[in-house]
């Protein structure tokens, strides 16, 4: 039992960052109808933005403002620094080739990507780099007879938050209905004086910077990171993306969760080796039987 | 009349072929005007170029006397030109009142609250259905009840010149007559200015003051919407050769 509620926390965590970055792939193929194949670089760009920062000057920022401020703080820093990244990928690989379509959009998709992973091998180094033990909060502590670290809860709260955050703007507030309704249809959109452009830069700024913080969660959690640790976890959020039901907010985030507690209890109960496997075996699988995953895109066309 | 929308020589090219070549028009305060015209004729795309939704390739378009060239496309909903589209083009997937919202999304002075409830309020008035429908998302809705959303989402934004664009396409000859008749109604009580597209010329002569009937791209006939009705060439192809009473 112990073993099982070890893997469900361990799980419910991990889903968050998966859940966090599949957020991006969800927002901004609703409006663009684009794969964003670079938004695991963004991610694994966050989590080395909050090293950095971190690291930066022997721990200032966690000296000066605690353990938690000094979490805080990073997390800004690779919000911000994601987001901004996020709306200069746009600019850059995107607008100048969106009149040619979405093949080439997810060519440039690709390149953006490859072009990401070097960047940060270029700047950090092709080794693996370690957030210090120091500058992690992570007390062990019982919670209901249950052990967890208070940086699991902690994250999982945070995570749990943005999420709500997320749902909330885009289902409940009017620049959410313009949001949807620009994914929907853009010229409509446009005659309601909807201004496409600022639906965009918005989708290119709050999608990546949530996969900026989900970085430097996961840099924090796991301590290890690596310059193509992008490609992997972009393609298991990616997964959980599509188990969810792509262009569906609480699809992506319940695609998330999900995703990570059948990994971590696939890796606690029958093999830690073959776990990746197993996440790209339901990829697979629901793009065989539900390719419209769980929850799908809301239809409801009449004609 | 003072005129409200004026569109000078204007020409729209798709690619190489030509879908509008010179075609001028003119919309007064509290008017109706209907085009009309046969499918192709390029009725959609006039509509289309005011809402500069559509690039234009030479002539102009002012609205009181404010030349839009220069102009942003979700620009022209806060300045009073609100377009209901061909199909209807309602959000599927929103609900019927967050379809109306949007609506009122460009217009600076409605974007939430009293005045945007009251608003509300009124085009339930003209279309009491939509009340019943407002949680519902749109694309469960019927064709009719779909036109009549689109209309409403239109005039949400209290606007001073209003588009429309095939409002009977597809539809039973009574919801027909119902948006014929808010047609009126709002034109009446509101003093909008509506340039209205049909290809229903029979009803849209008996709103419009006066009528443009395109043909390939150009004005081919244009006139008092009674001498239309009278004209032999426009009862020949448009009305079916009958005779209409003025």
């Amino acid at each position: 039992m112990a073993t099982f509620f070890e893997q469900l926390i361990n799980g419910l965590t991990i889903g968050s960052f998966y859940a966090l970055v599949a957020l991006g792939y969800s927002m901004v193929y609703g409006v663009m109808k684009l794969i964003n194949f670079a938004h695991g670089d963004l991610f694994a760009l966050g989590s080395y933005l909050g090293y950095t920062l971190l690291i930066a000057s022997s721990s200032w920022v966690t000296v000066h403002f605690g353990l938690w401020g000094g979490m805080a703080i990073a997390m800004l820093f690779a919000f911000v620094g994601i987001g901004l990244a996020g709306v200069l990928m746009e600019r850059i690989a995107y607008r100048p080739v969106y009149p040619a379509g979405r093949l080439s959009l997810v060519v440039s998709a690709l390149g953006m990507s490859i072009f990401l992973q070097n960047g940060i091998m270029a700047i950090w180094g092709s080794r693996p780099q370690a957030y210090p033990a120091a500058v992690v909060p992570s007390t062990r502590f019982s919670l209901l007879g249950l052990p967890v670290t208070s940086l699991q809860v902690v994250i999982l709260l945070l995570s749990f938050t943005l999420m709500l955050v997320i749902w909330f703007i885009v289902e409940k507030t009017t620049f959410g209905a313009a949001i949807r309704a620009t994914a929907l249809d853009r010229s409509t959109a446009t005659l309601m004086g909807i201004d496409v452009r600022v639906v965009i830069f918005f989708i290119f700024a709050l999608g990546p910077a949530l996969g900026g913080i989900a970085g430097v969660m996961n840099g924090l959690y796991y301590r290890a990171i690596s310059f193509n640790m992008g490609w992997t976890y972009g393609l298991k959020a990616f997964t959980a993306t599509i188990l969810g039901g792509i262009g569906n907010i609480p699809g992506a985030m319940i695609g998330g969760l999900l995703l990570g507690l059948m990994e971590s209890l696939f890796a606690g109960y029958i093999s830690g080796a073959w776990k990746d496997v197993f996440v790209f075996v339901i990829l697979i699988a629901v793009l065989l039987w539900r390719p419209t995953g769980l929850l799908g895109e809301k239809t409801a066309e009449k004609v | 009349m003072a005129t409200v929308l004026a569109i000078k020589n204007l020409v729209v090219n798709y690619g190489t072929v030509q879908a509008l070549k010179g075609v001028d028009v003119e919309l007064g305060e509290h008017d109706i005007v209907a085009v009309l015209g046969a499918n192709g004729a390029g009725k959609t795309t006039l509509l289309k170029s005011i809402s500069r939704i559509q690039p234009i390739k030479g002539g102009s378009i002012s609205l009181k006397g404010r030349d839009l060239a220069t102009v942003q496309a979700f620009r022209l909903a806060g300045l009073g030109i609100a377009h209901v589209p061909e199909g209807r083009h309602v959000f599927s997937t929103l609900t019927t009142e967050e379809n109306l919202n949007l609506g009122a999304y460009g217009v600076r002075s409605l974007p939430a609250g009293k005045e945007l409830e009251k608003t509300k309020e009124w085009i339930f008035t003209l279309f009491p259905i939509l009340k019943e429908r407002r949680k519902q998302l749109a694309g469960t809705l019927s064709g009719g009840e779909q036109q009549m959303l689109a209309i409403g989402r239109g005039l949400i934004s209290k606007p001073r010149v209003l588009l429309l664009d095939e409002p009977s396409l597809g539809l039973a000859p009574i919801i027909v007559q119902e948006i014929f008749r808010v047609i009126r109604q709002i034109h009446e009580e509101e003093g909008v200015s509506i340039l209205l597209v049909e290809q229903n010329a029979r009803k849209a002569l008996g709103v419009a003051r006066y009528g443009y009937i395109l043909e390939l791209g150009k004005v081919a006939i244009e006139g008092n919407a009674c001498d239309l009705k009278n004209d032999e060439r426009v009862r020949a192809a448009y009305l079916g050769g009958s005779k209409v009473n003025c």
